[in-house]
């Protein structure tokens, strides 16, 4: 029985096997990528925050919401992960998500397993990522800011990510199905999900700013988004934005 | 707030962060909709599905009859399950969650840069070994 079955994880068959392997090499570099960007993200503060934003991301893909009479959609973590770890991290993150849930529990095909990370820790995450620099002067401006950007951000990965799929059918799709006739139900029915997407995003930030607002690197990282301060530095600014925080 | 604090404030937060993540796999899970997701919805435009003795069966054109099995629909774990015990979604979740925790917690543990230039010296070694207390 499909019980559990799962928003943007493409089972096997879906895409012919040449794409399946484009898309597998293009989820590989993007990892390989990933990785060697991820090692200035992480010290010993923000290595465990990971680890659980990523099992959170886990615990979060299961629950699945309605959107539609007898269709549903769950978070992907793209613009979450993003906003918390950052985009190397990030997409470390969603990729071990991936990987767990299609060895493990048999969710989202074996061989689509390049196309699933391509949609979701490469697409999702750039999105989700893009959307909340160009907004991160909102988000820094307080909490309500924050959750504006956090929910955009959740909602344009979930979007975006649902285009990588679109793209890949449109270049390698097994069934001789018009991938035109799938864009607009696709695309809308992203956006739906993407607002759920959305308020779940919104609503992890800002648990976290209450709590650990300096956990949160969307606020920490300098312009360039690379850290380059200093330990003392980094002390005195979360000090700051604890007096910010607790004022407003 | 001086550095300790600020550490055992984190450590409360790990945990925190770690039993939500935990609750959300083990009980939310339960409240999941079952309905198809949105892609689903999409690729079976055309379809119609057909229940049958072993699950469910399309019929018609659309994208998802090009769909196979999952090669590992057989394992343990499979759909969320246990053994195929859609009532142990609970303990699927919490298994998942732990196995993502430490795949994950383990790599950034190794990529993690072993410790600044700036924080190397010996009055801040304590508190540097409080912090990395918390990953466990």
């Amino acid at each position: 029985m499909h019980t559990t079955p799962l928003a943007l994880h493409m089972t096997d068959g879906l895409l012919n096997a040449p794409t399946a392997l484009l898309f597998g090499a293009i989820a590989l570099a993007g990892i390989g990528f990933s990785l060697g960007r991820a090692r200035a993200t992480l010290d010993d503060r923000t290595a465990p925050m990971a680890g659980l934003v990523a099992a959170f991301v886990f615990a979060a893909q299961m629950i699945n919401f309605p959107v539609l009479p007898g269709v549903s959609g769950h978070l992907l973590g793209g613009a979450l992960v993003a906003i918390l770890v950052g985009p190397w991290v990030g997409t470390l993150c969603v990729s071990i998500v991936l990987v767990v849930q299609s060895l493990l529990f048999a969710d989202g095909g074996l061989t689509m397993l390049g196309a699933n990370i391509t949609n979701m820790a490469l697409i999702g995450t750039a999105a989700g990522y893009l959307v909340a620099v160009a907004l991160r002067p909102l988000a820094r401006r307080g909490r309500t800011g924050l959750l504006i950007t956090a929910f955009l951000a959740g909602t344009i990965n979930t979007v975006m990510a649902s285009t990588g799929f679109l793209l890949e059918y449109w270049i390698g799709g097994t069934a001789g199905f018009s991938v035109a006739q799938a864009v607009l139900p696709m695309l809308g029915i992203h956006l739906l999900i993407g607002v759920g997407e959305g308020i779940i995003t919104a609503l992890t930030v800002g648990a976290v700013a209450a709590g650990r607002p300096d956990l949160i690197l969307l606020l920490r990282e300098s312009r360039q988004g690379e850290r380059t301060r200093t330990r003392e530095d980094e002390n005195r600014r979360s000090q700051q934005r604890g007096t910010v925080e607790g004022t407003s | 707030m001086n550095d300790t604090a600020q550490q055992r404030g984190g450590r409360t937060f790990f945990v925190w962060f770690g039993v939500v993540a935990l609750f959300v796999a083990a009980v939310v899970s339960y409240l999941a909709d079952s309905s198809p997701d949105g892609l689903e919805a999409v690729t079976r435009q055309g379809c119609e599905t057909v229940p049958t003795s072993n699950g469910e069966r399309l019929t018609g054109e659309c994208i998802a009859r090009s769909g196979t099995e999952h090669a590992f629909a057989g394992s343990p774990l499979a759909d969320y399950t246990v053994l195929g015990n859609s009532g142990m979604t609970g303990v699927a979740g919490i298994l998942g969650v732990l196995v993502t925790l430490l795949l994950a917690g383990g790599l950034f543990a190794l990529l993690r840069e072993p410790s600044r230039p700036t924080s190397g010296s010996s009055t801040t070694a304590p508190g540097d070994d409080d912090s990395s207390g918390t990953r466990r």
